[in-house]
């Protein structure tokens, strides 16, 4: 693995063994999101249209509070040193500055694809289960994306 | 109780309960909230090839996420399900806006007359579905995270990266919204 690699890959290569009570943990977790991008209507085009058109505060006020919650829950995560269940040490990898290109350029082309389908990857996932069906399409067209990302990486600044 | 459950929830309730994704999974097992990795990992798993960005142990490292992400559409089918749908509340702005467009379906989450497998065929169709959805899968993979890994997980860890990451997001966005559907729709 390279050192530009995903910060979603980073501090986490700690051996570990999952069990499958941890794996359904998993799952459920993911069920619990799917129902709250629902019920949230975070997954909505129409949300998504009415913040990009600063119409209404509330996806702002939900990314806000969102943030803030993380926020200060990691902060005493750090202050208290907690630990996981399996009593490792948490801790979270900083992401890489490099350049800043990959986050600059890579966020605006994912910032472009998010208007136009009205749902970052979360909620296309979750728009499936909601009966968009054709967001099965948008999910095959993201993982192409991130495929020809793949292939041309080497030679992408970031 | 079941007003509760078939209404939207509020920004307070929804926000909150989004941004607790985060401690829940560090404590669980150190996982970092983020859903855009797992489009490596099905690419890793599917199509590898020789390239480096698809070889790791996902195994071993992403099976958790994988399992997060199969979860968000069955929970999206649940919720759907248990509470009437309706219409979503947006602004009049908003909806007079997209009227504008061309949008006079408000049903659902997103506007059928563009998210069918009929409007593929239309330009509009096809360039937010398959365009916006590979420029979503290009973007995140490049970007190295999403709305979750970057705006909620690491803004909250005060990560500069994120914070350059969502100021992206936004360009792009606001880019879309007022310069390029106008020419869509």
């Amino acid at each position: 693995m390279s050192t530009t690699d995903s910060p979603h890959h980073g501090a986490f290569g700690q051996a570990k063994d999952q069990t499958w009570f941890d794996l359904l943990a998993y799952l459920f977790l993911g069920v619990a999101f799917g129902a709250v991008l629902t019920k949230s209507e975070v997954l909505s085009w129409f949300r998504i249209q009415e913040m990009f058109r600063f119409q209404s505060p509330r996806m702002y006020e939900i990314i806000a509070s969102a943030v803030v919650v993380a926020a200060a829950s990691v902060a005493l995560i750090k202050r208290l040193r907690l630990k996981t269940i399996s009593g490792e040490p948490i801790a979270i990898p900083p992401k890489k500055l490099g350049l800043g290109v990959r986050y600059a350029v890579g966020g605006t082309i994912f910032g472009l694809g998010w208007a136009l389908t009205g749902a970052c990857p979360g909620p296309l996932f979750a728009l499936v289960g909601n009966g968009v069906t054709v967001m099965i399409a948008a999910i095959a067209s993201a993982l192409a994306g991130t495929w020809l990302y793949g292939w041309r990486r080497p030679k992408l600044p970031h | 109780m079941v007003a509760f459950a078939s209404a939207p929830w509020p920004w307070y309730v929804a926000g909150p309960v989004i941004g607790l994704f985060v401690p829940v999974l560090l404590i669980l097992g150190n996982r970092l909230f983020g859903v855009s990795s797992t489009l490596r990992d099905v690419c890793a798993i599917v199509f590898p090839r020789k390239i480096e960005f698809f070889h790791y142990d996902w195994k071993r490292k992403h099976l958790w996420n994988l399992l997060f992400v199969a979860g968000i559409p069955i929970g999206g089918f649940l919720a759907a399900h248990w509470a009437g749908s309706q219409n979503v509340a947006i602004s009049e702005a908003t909806r007079l806006a997209l009227a504008k467009l061309g949008i006079h379906d408000f049903s659902g989450p997103a506007p059928i007359e563009v998210f069918t497998w009929s409007a593929l065929l239309t330009v509009r169709g096809f360039v937010s579905v398959i365009v916006g959805g590979f420029l979503v899968g290009f973007g995140t993979a490049y970007a190295g995270g999403c709305t979750s890994g970057h705006a909620i997980s690491g803004l909250a860890d005060l990560q500069l990266p994120s914070l350059i990451a969502v100021i992206g997001f936004f360009a792009g966005g606001l880019i879309a919204t007022h310069f390029i559907l106008p020419l869509l729709f």
